[in-house]
């Protein structure tokens, strides 16, 4: 099959799909080349963004999905009567912990936010937005958690890498930090 | 002096050191410790004003800064001395708080992310039926969705107000012959239809004991077809003629 008809193909599976749906896939159920999948991808993507349209083509969760356009917000919720929701940032330092540094324990994210974090944590599983990944190999064989494919649909990440880069904040310089044996700060009143 | 502080603005005790930091711009690598403390504890003085409960984890935070203040007053021992450099006392929290405002940060970034189902929308399709055939379309049950199942269980079953002492106990091993009896004949068995209604609390921890037993086993198998489904049980193994296990109840460690 020729490109052209490839495209229209990979098109519709991607349209039938309910979930964004995996190159490996899609180069299954038709029997092509990965590469060549790819390829046709890359150009809808491209042809999606360029169009206007009230939806494009992203990259998910690494599959691929069509969805609405940010701007478009507001209106689609009228048709889905969705209430916008908010997170507390309670929930969200919770997923930025362990987005960034999964796989990570309660303890962990605890020290890290200085305050007790289960009901939060409890919360994020039931929205299945963390899970389990398994048990840590010290005493108490205390509780890891990831993040799931949902937390990746969600924030319409294409994986975790996609994350915005961490900000590291100014540079801490520990010579200054190291009152050394001659140089204790002085008492303050 | 009065200190101007939102309640509700604060994360936790991180946060309100932080918030101090900043709105006294003091340098984070020089904290002035007396400072900061006497601050921190007139915070915590709203917070108890206003009748809130301050969480324990404020009163950790304070007694932390009275013994850097305290550790900063004393001369380094000599012993340390001997062996390296003494770190400032005030290191591990800095380290702490850059770290906590590295996070804060990352999550302010997150919330002006649009959200799936808030500003961006993709097709919904309705939950396809259970056909045959369709194995490779299978999830395996995670240990949290098996607990979620278990807690729906058991909402259900109130817990009983009277308590007697009750000597017809189910026993795990009969649970795991009666869920063999219940599979024979049977492609799959949906998880609620394993326990008895009205369901009893006892009945269903016995019998939610049992299942794992036969997960364990290998004699079952636990599989959804979809995302957090309904959760389906499988014989694992087809045999000829009815299962049966030859199980004491020791042999199981429950007695």
């Amino acid at each position: 099959m020729d490109t052209a008809e490839l495209k229209t193909l990979v098109e519709a599976l991607v349209f039938v799909s309910p979930e964004p749906i995996r190159l490996e896939r899609i180069a299954e159920a038709l029997d092509v080349e990965r590469k060549s999948v790819a390829l046709v991808l890359q150009e809808l993507v491209a042809e999606y963004a360029a169009a206007s349209r009230g939806f494009i083509l992203q990259e998910i969760a690494g599959g691929f999905q069509f969805r609405t356009r940010p701007e478009h917000g507001e209106w689609v919720r009228r048709l889905v009567k969705n209430r916008p929701f908010r997170f507390s940032r309670a929930a969200l330092e919770t997923l930025a912990i362990i987005a960034y540094r999964q796989p990570v324990t309660r303890a962990e994210i605890e020290y890290l936010r200085g305050v007790d974090s289960g009901g939060v944590v409890k919360t994020l599983l039931d929205r299945h937005l963390l899970r389990i990944l398994g048990k840590k190999d010290v005493p108490g064989r205390p509780m890891i958690y990831g993040t799931t494919r949902e937390f990746l649909e969600l924030f319409g990440l294409r994986d975790l890498a996609g994350l915005p880069t961490l900000k590291e904040f100014s540079e801490l310089n520990l010579d200054v930090l190291d009152a050394g044996a001659d140089s204790v700060a002085p008492p303050e009143n | 002096m009065a200190y101007e502080i939102k309640i509700e603005n604060f994360e936790g005790p991180l946060d309100l050191l932080l918030h101090l930091i900043r709105k006294n711009e003091m340098d984070i690598c020089d904290i002035p410790i007396a400072e900061i403390t006497a601050q921190y504890l007139v915070a915590i003085d709203v917070i108890q004003s206003l009748n809130l409960d301050v969480a324990g984890e404020f009163l950790l935070m304070a007694s932390t800064l009275l013994y850097i203040k305290s550790r900063m007053l004393l001369p380094p021992s000599e012993e340390e001395d001997a062996e390296e450099e003494e770190e400032d006392p005030r290191a591990e929290l800095v380290r702490r708080l850059l770290e906590y405002q590295k996070y804060k940060d990352a999550a302010a970034t997150l919330d002006t992310f649009p959200l799936l189902d808030r500003e961006i929308f993709a097709r919904t399709f309705p939950a396809r039926e259970l056909e045959e055939g369709e194995e490779e379309e299978f999830h395996s049950v995670g240990l949290y969705e098996l607990v979620e199942a278990l807690r729906g269980v058991l909402r259900e079953a109130p817990e009983p107000v009277i308590h007697e002492v009750d000597q017809e106990r189910l026993s795990v091993t009969d649970r795991i012959n009666s869920i063999l009896t219940l599979l024979e004949g049977r492609q799959s068995l949906s998880f609620t239809e394993l326990f008895p209604t009205p369901p009893l609390r006892q009945d269903v921890v016995t019998t939610f004991l049992a299942m794992l037993e036969l997960v364990k086993l290998r004699l079952l198998r636990l599989m959804q077809n979809s995302r957090y489904g309904t959760i389906w049980l499988y014989p694992a193994v087809v045999e000829e003629g009815p299962l049966t296990l030859q199980l004491e109840d020791d042999s199981l460690g429950y007695c």
